[in-house]
């Protein structure tokens, strides 16, 4: 602890300090397409070469598309948190007004027997891996406290 | 529309395992062998389409001419292909293209590959550009976690159950029995997978395919050529087996499912959804162009990365409707005997994956199929069938045979 938290990925999304985790978008002004992670040189929407990227911010929750889990630590260049290695699971979620589904570790402590698809899932900053300077942090995933039913 | 047909003059493979060569060795004799096949000397090749092996080094990239040299220069123009898992399918189709183009008559097309042990992984170096590499580093996503994905929306949506997964499994394991390119030949029973270590929630060790060596080659040529060629060999044109479609398509923008490597889907808040996913574009150009529906398929390879990934494809390419694919499996329809085997060399299960031979592999079993040939794993009365597969950065690939 103390040490500076940084995004493990330049760009892509944003830390307000409040323990959440931001995701950073844009938006074609043309089509009303988003893109995620962030398109800069130009909207890959068909038909909308020449139109504005606009960055915005995603939104914060949506619900559970489908979700899985690394029972075995995964390959290089993951850099493993813990020794002996924890498994942990994956969440792919909707957001709404976006209409895109976002991928993203799911917070330590939650498993598959947690996840159902269709509940709420919110985004939460953590620690990804550690080194001397600083403290890398990822998005990650996170059912929503006391989150509503599956709906599917 | 209809294209014009090219024939399949021979097949041949080396057979699939951890031998641990270098790849050149598996798709010398994969051509070798389909040159036998098919009576046409190395001298009077055309055209050789090398399907590219991204772990092998310099020669993996440049497949085309590897092939050629390893079996000795002639002169002959050669292509590399590379397009993931769909490899196979782009080298038979720049082979197809040069043919229908009138540029030769008859072109060989070879695919190898010496995969390492586990996960496959992406290149090594710090690559914060590439996203097959960020997804390893931010979220420790391997291939599996995408194929669990699937799976797991089947269980979600259509009532699917790690049983019916498993049972992909057994029926797969035993179409490869009798298969001498198989690399795993032997029963698997549904106890077999329940016990087997679960590696992405609710995919065990035993619905993933493992990553193999091996090599596949076919030899393509003309129609004219094959009437010829058939004429001097004294040969069957009735049983002659030709490509009467290959689709390498990409998705069409929004793609609303989630594909490897990708961190998020394209957005649908914008323009509208294409009527098909990108998976059911994949049959359906090969269909189209071939002016053959799915009612007429006899028998059909299907990539089984996951065991639950074939039974989406049984909905894709249009063998059943949404949700149907696991009535189709428990009715057994898909087993041979069934009224459409799916996998009857034994498909990935029995294989494991040498990403560039696949594609061309299944493309051989379906020569065989259809040939009737295939000896303790034959489709009876086999006149139609598809192949398909994805690689990943939006590669399509499906090859429709029919004789």
């Amino acid at each position: 602890m103390g040490k500076p938290q940084v995004p493990a990925v330049e760009g892509w999304f944003t830390l307000p300090g409040d323990g959440t985790a931001v995701l950073t978008g844009t938006r074609c002004t043309g089509s009303g397409t988003y893109f995620f992670p962030p398109e800069r040189v130009m909207s890959r929407a068909p038909g909308f070469p020449d139109s504005e990227l606009e960055e915005v911010e995603l939104s914060t929750s949506g619900t559970l598309w489908s979700f899985t889990d690394a029972q075995y630590q995964p390959p290089e260049p993951y850099i493993p948190v813990t020794d002996p290695y924890v498994p942990f699971a994956l969440a792919a979620v909707l957001l709404e007004k976006e209409q895109l589904v976002v991928m993203g570790q799911v917070v330590a402590g939650v498993g598959v027997a947690d996840l159902q698809v269709g509940m709420e899932m919110t985004l939460v900053a953590d620690t990804l891996y550690e080194d001397d300077e600083s403290e890398d942090v990822m998005w990650k995933w996170q059912p929503v406290a006391g989150g509503t039913e599956a709906q599917s | 529309m209809s294209v014009e047909q090219v024939a399949i003059l021979g097949a041949g493979m080396h057979p699939w395992g951890k031998w641990g060569r270098n790849f050149v060795e598996y798709g010398v004799a994969a051509a070798r062998d389909a040159l036998a096949d098919s009576g046409v000397e190395w001298q009077d090749v055309q055209f050789v389409a090398g399907a590219d092996t991204m772990r092998n080094g310099y020669p993996g990239y440049v497949a085309g001419a590897t092939f050629a040299q390893a079996l000795g220069w002639t002169g002959v123009p050669v292509t590399s292909a590379y397009g993931a898992c769909a490899s196979g399918a782009m080298a038979i189709e720049a082979a197809r293209q040069r043919i229908l183009a009138g540029l030769c008559e008859v072109a060989l097309v070879v695919g190898a590959d010496t995969t390492p042990k586990g996960f496959l992984k992406p290149n090594s170096g710090d690559r914060q550009d590439d996203p097959d590499w960020l997804r390893f580093r931010l979220l420790g996503a391997t291939n599996p976690t995408y194929f669990a994905l699937y799976a797991q929306r089947r269980m979600s949506l259509y009532g699917a159950t790690q049983d019916d997964f498993a049972a992909v499994k057994v029926k797969n394991a035993r179409h490869g029995l009798n298969n001498p390119y198989a690399r795993f030949r032997k029963e698997v029973t549904a106890a077999d997978v329940d016990a087997s270590p679960m590696v992405a929630n609710p995919l065990r060790l035993l619905d993933i395919c493992a990553t193999s060596d091996g090599g596949a080659a076919v030899v393509l040529a003309s129609m004219d050529f094959a009437k010829r060629h058939l004429e001097k060999t004294g040969g069957s044109l009735s049983n002659l087996v030709r490509i009467a479609a290959v689709s390498t398509v990409t998705p069409t923008f929004p793609n609303t499912v989630i594909e490897m490597p990708n961190f998020a889907t394209d957005s649908a808040a914008g323009l509208p959804v294409p009527d098909r996913t990108f998976k059911q574009a994949i049959g359906a150009a090969a269909y189209e162009q071939a002016g053959i529906g799915p009612e007429d398929v006899d028998v059909a390879e299907v990539y089984d990365l996951s065991t639950a990934l074939e039974l989406d494809w049984y909905e894709d390419l249009g063998f059943c409707e949404q949700g149907q694919a696991e009535s189709m499996l428990r009715a057994g329809d898909t087993t041979l005997g069934g009224r459409l085997p799916v996998n009857p060399s034994g498909g990935l299960a029995c294989f494991g994956e040498a990403v560039p031979a696949q594609a061309i592999a299944q493309v051989c079993e379906l020569t065989w199929q259809l040939r009737g040939t295939a000896e303790g794993r034959q489709a009876e009365g086999a006149r139609v069938g598809i192949t398909a597969n994805q690689g990943l950065f939006g590669h399509g690939s499906a090859v429709l045979l029919t004789k």
